[in-house]
């Protein structure tokens, strides 16, 4: 089983390279029975979109 | 880019590498494409040079590692298991929110922010950031890793579980 730790580290990691079958397995049966790790996922993903849409010109507005 | 004038440099070399460059250009589909190529390695390479110029310090790379050990307990488990962030899709629209980001993105260490937004902005692979910085794939997943936790905890406290 894999603790919180190192299940966010494979989060993180697996933005960033493939991961292999095992460690997606470890991973699912992780996020499955822990609601703190779930939500760090889900943090991880937002934050991800939130700075792809950063627009260069910095904090302005994205028009409608 | 942390420095505004480092950005316009860039810029600038970038128009005047494509304007040198114009005999490459015929044939090319796609001008915006092919200008946001020359832009993005004009930027790692700032990036590189200022990395080099500015190496992080023990003291950095300690206190962070102390921050992020000091969420877990002795087995790796939450101390306190982080809650849900509510409805984190509706701060995108507001003015404030950017603004909190870029100044959670600014933070330090500057070097974690840098290789952050090589990978998450810029959208550089990691074998590509690595060849630029000269590190290793394992250092630059652990420097991502680091900026994505600091990230997480720096919004969270500014924002999110502001009442």
């Amino acid at each position: 089983m894999l603790s919180c730790k190192e299940t966010i580290r494979l989060l993180s990691q697996g933005a960033d390279r493939k991961l292999g079958f095992g460690e997606r397995v470890a991973l699912r049966v992780h996020l499955a029975i822990c609601d703190g790790c779930r939500n760090v996922n889900a943090q991880f993903k937002f934050l991800r979109l939130a700075v792809k849409s950063l627009s260069q010109d910095g904090h302005k507005e994205k028009s409608a | 880019m942390r420095d505004t004038a480092a950005a316009e440099d860039a810029v600038q070399e970038t128009l005047l590498a494509a304007l040198a460059g114009e005999a490459n250009f015929a044939g090319r589909s796609n001008l915006r494409t092919w200008l946001t190529g020359i832009l993005k390695h004009k930027i790692v390479d700032t990036i590189r040079r200022q990395s080099h110029e500015q190496p992080v310090s023990e003291f950095d790379a300690q206190s962070e590692t102390a921050e992020f050990d000091a969420q877990f307990d002795r087995r790796g488990h939450w101390e306190k298991p982080p809650d849900a962030w509510e409805q984190p899709e509706g701060a995108l629209g507001q003015k404030q929110f950017l603004a909190a980001l870029e100044a959670c993105l600014r933070a330090p260490p500057e070097r974690n922010a840098r290789v952050f937004m090589m990978r998450e902005h810029l959208g550089l692979e990691t074998s590509e950031i690595c060849k630029e910085l000269e590190i290793t794939a394992t250092h630059c997943w652990v420097i991502l890793h680091r900026a994505r936790m600091s990230l997480r905890l720096c919004l969270g406290k500014n924002w999110f579980e502001k009442t």
